[in-house]
């Protein structure tokens, strides 16, 4: 027995010895065509993933070729081996093994734009001296074919001292098996040494080397010669050559002569890739003549500023216009849920769970699927067919104004979406004041879950009137959008004036050309996203939902109960069966509003309404508005819920529900600078729990998120107060 | 002395050293010199703009900052500021 067990244990072994694993790196400049190959080489069987102790997203896909397991990772787009950004850094830091516990990868795979040899060569030169096993791949070949830059890939290799090159395209898919075919033998393509581009560098690296007490590479030696900046000091190498014992400031100062090593190095690399170039290529391209007409009217400065306008207005006008029949469905069919839930099981608590907690809870957060989807896809089309880099260009003035550059605009334009994935976004933002600032901005843009909450107060109080073209309900709803730019403006200017004094920014931003999106690639984002927000609803949202429902629901008073009871029986038995029907129902509304005005929900809401109480607000409003601390959304369906109460017709919603709404002494609740101080304080307070938990990852930092909260609530409470105050005394 | 200074100063006038940050749209010129104290303008020359390169401005933003530039097939965005530590002749 324990015989053949080992034996089954020794076979697996061996079985898992057979699939060596080998991981490979996917490197190569931002929009090379190195994810779409990234995506043709490994599929669906993709993950993403943190990079340990760091936030950067690691992306990493598997695929199994002859008997050899490959697991590639797809590093952010680098143009050298010298970072810039978080997301640059971590790049380079797995390329070179500097990340901890990770080692070298097994190959490179370095994707080469053949449109853009230029710039794309200066990371290969340097990949080439790391002397790691390489395959180069060739991308565009279809586009600088017919563009007539003829490469002669052979020619090309001797040049790069015997690095396999594969032209691909990518798109189509043309090239890859060759690829696949030789990344079997991945391990016999280390890179060749080609003559040194700084002769000089390479000397004295050489004499350093031989004094070092630790074996280093000479590539490392030569990096760590070269890296003499702040941003490098806690590298091993870095500390390692800079020990006191070797005169290091002499090497340096007698190689470099004051002029920064990067710049020289720069140089020099580029000398060697123009000669490569010159040989290599029938034509050097020097202007593509690829903008059309249309483009290059939209370079120019005033119709392009005027055309980004347009388009954000298309797309904004989509997410309502579009979404509108979709939301109706999803409306209706949860609706409809938890009906069905409420007549066909028994009465207690656990259906009141089920209907008024889950469905109704969750219900009113999926309905935002369609908005969401369309927003996301608007900007995933806009971020692939490159028009994201224009707006931070044209934008860059304005941005600066507010101490921040035209890098600042993609982040916050994706929070027009959702703050957690604007905020992920100021990752490419090399300056850690710019990133910081930013960030703090970005949960001021109008978010799709601050969407329903102004549709609902708008449609309800606000009179569809048409001023001219335009119609007051959307200009309330275009002057919240602004209202939340200008706030999140203000934020970064004072933050730069005063906590974040200090460096400059810079804007240095490769604008690609126009290109059109693919069609594959963007189904897999627009999905990735969509689900990451799913799995929000299935788990933040759903706990906040049933929590919320549980403090509504308890503690059950048996005294209403049965108070309850005592009326229903008491009803005189004259009446018809309808009119006892609608007694009853009253009953039943009328001890459900002291149930909840006496469970924990409603007397948390009384015991805080009296901070609330300058706002107009009753404790209703204060404890849906407590209750949707966590995703500001909720505040939907607890509004629904409180209510709900004391109306006899189920016919009737929320919007009428809220018109009606009394305080105790008669007076309406919900008047006009009511409602504008609740809009306000939903423009900028910051009552999201998502938003704070990515703040925290990407600042490394517990105070920040819980500053940054502080501050947009007592910003949306004074707005609200003032708002309140102003209306009800002069006007 | 200072003649010779003065002369220098002339001549320098006279051969109207082209700042980057002044070239007209349309016309390619070649880099001669670069001013890389700063760290956004190593940047740029990590990203081609090197002794040497031809360069073409194609477009600026409203007020003329930034400017849009094309070099050896690729645009790349540059801010006035860092455009005027590049000097330039006509190709």
């Amino acid at each position: 027995m324990d015989k053949k067990i080992t034996t089954k244990i020794e076979a697996r072994k061996i079985k898992v010895r057979q699939y060596a694993s080998k991981k490979i790196v996917v490197v190569g400049n931002p929009n090379s065509g190195k994810s779409t190959l990234f995506n043709r080489l490994t599929g669906l069987r993709q993950k993403t993933g943190n990079y340990p102790g760091v936030t950067v997203e690691k992306h990493t896909g598997t695929a199994e070729i002859g008997s050899i397991f490959f697991e590639f990772t797809d590093l952010p787009g680098i143009y050298s081996l010298f970072p810039d950004s978080t997301d640059e850094r971590i790049a380079v830091d797995v390329i070179l093994g500097r990340l901890k516990n990770n080692d070298h990868p097994d190959g490179i795979v370095a994707v080469l734009d053949s449109t853009h040899l230029y710039q794309g060569l200066y990371l290969i030169r340097q990949l080439i001296d790391l002397g790691l096993p390489m395959i180069i791949v060739l991308t565009m070949t279809d586009i600088s074919e017919s563009d007539g830059l003829g490469i002669d890939t052979s020619l090309f290799e001797k040049h790069l001292g015997g690095v396999k090159i594969i032209p691909v395209v990518a798109t189509t898919g043309k090239g890859i098996n060759h690829l696949r075919k030789l990344l079997v033998d991945i391990d016999s393509f280390h890179t060749k040494k080609i003559p040194h581009y700084w002769p000089e560098l390479s000397e004295t690296a050489k004499q350093l080397q031989n004094q070092l007490p630790e074996k280093m590479s000479l590539f490392e030696v030569e990096r760590a010669l070269i890296e003499d900046s702040n941003i490098f000091t806690n590298t091993e190498s870095f500390k390692l050559i800079n020990k006191p014992s070797q005169n290091i400031k002499e090497i340096r100062k007698k190689l470099f002569s004051n002029q920064s090593p990067i710049a020289q190095e720069a140089r020099k690399i580029y000398c060697w890739i123009r000669a490569v170039l010159n040989d290599i290529q029938k034509s050097i391209p020097i202007i593509p003549v690829r903008f059309s007409q249309l483009i290059r009217w939209l370079n120019k400065p005033i119709p392009g500023t005027i055309s980004l306008f347009l388009v954000m207005a298309i797309v904004f006008q989509a997410v309502f216009a579009w979404a509108t029949p979709m939301m109706n469905v999803i409306d209706d069919a949860t609706s409809n849920l938890g009906l069905f839930v409420v007549k066909n099981m028994p009465e207690g608590a656990f259906t009141s769970l089920i209907a008024d907690g889950i469905i109704a809870g969750v219900g009113s957060v999926i309905i935002f699927i369609p908005q969401i989807a369309i927003l996301f896809l608007f900007i995933i089309l806009l971020e692939d067919s490159g028009y994201l880099a224009r707006a931070a260009y044209l934008l860059d003035r304005l941005m600066r104004s507010v101490g921040l550059s035209g890098q600042s605009i993609i982040p916050m334009i994706s929070s027009f979406a959702c703050a957690v994935p604007g905020i992920m976004a100021t990752r490419v933002i090399p300056n850690r004041r710019d990133r910081l600032a930013t960030i703090f901005a970005s949960p001021f843009m109008t978010c799709s879950a601050r969407l329903p909450i102004y549709a609902l107060l708008i449609a309800a109080f606000i009179p569809s009137r048409q001023l001219g073209f335009i119609n007051l309900q959307g200009l309330v709803l275009f002057g919240l959008y602004m209202l939340g730019i200008c706030m999140g403006l203000m934020t970064a200017l004072l933050l730069r004036k005063t906590a974040l004094q200090g460096s400059k920014t810079s804007f240095v931003i490769m604008l690609p050309e126009f290109r059109r999106p693919n069609l594959n690639s963007v189904l897999i984002q627009l999905l990735t996203r969509i689900r990451v927000f799913l799995e929000r609803a299935g788990t933040v949202i759903f706990s906040v939902a049933v929590i919320i429902w549980a403090l509504a629901y308890y503690p059950q008073s048996d005294v209403i109960a049965s108070h309850l009871a005592e009326q229903k029986a008491s009803i005189s038995t004259g009446l018809s069966i309808e009119e006892y029907e609608v007694i009853s129902r009253q009953l039943d509304n009328q001890a459900a509003a002291d149930q909840l005005s006496q469970s924990w929900l409603g007397r948390t809401g009384k015991f805080i309404a009296p901070v609330f109480q300058p706002l107009g607000w009753d404790w209703k409003i204060s404890s849906a508005v407590i209750a949707g601390f966590p995703a500001r959304e909720v505040v939907i369906p607890v509004l629904a819920t409180v209510y709900a109460v004391g109306n006899t017709d189920d016919g009737v919603n929320l919007s009428d529900r809220l018109k009606s709404a009394k305080f105790p002494d008669g007076s309406l609740i919900f008047t006009l600078p009511m409602v504008l101080g609740l809009l306000i304080f939903y423009a900028f307070c910051l009552q999201c729990v998502a938003t704070l938990a990515v703040i925290r990852r990407e600042t490394n930092s517990v105070a920040l998120p819980l500053l940054a909260w502080i501050y947009m609530t007592s910003l949306g409470y004074l707005g609200a107060f003032i708002v309140y105050q102003i209306g009800i005394n002069y006007v | 002395m200072r003649m010779v200074i003065i002369f220098i100063k002339i001549k320098y006038i006279i051969k109207k050293v082209m700042l980057l940050v002044n070239i007209k749209p349309g016309t390619r010129y070649q880099i001669d010199s670069i001013d890389c104290s700063d760290e956004t303008t190593i940047r740029l020359m990590i990203l081609g703009l090197v002794e040497g390169t031809e360069i073409e401005l194609i477009s600026s933003a409203i007020g003329g900052d930034p400017m849009e530039f094309s070099v050896f097939g690729n645009t790349i965005s540059v801010r006035r500021e860092q455009a005027r530590r590049f000097s330039v002749s006509p190709v």
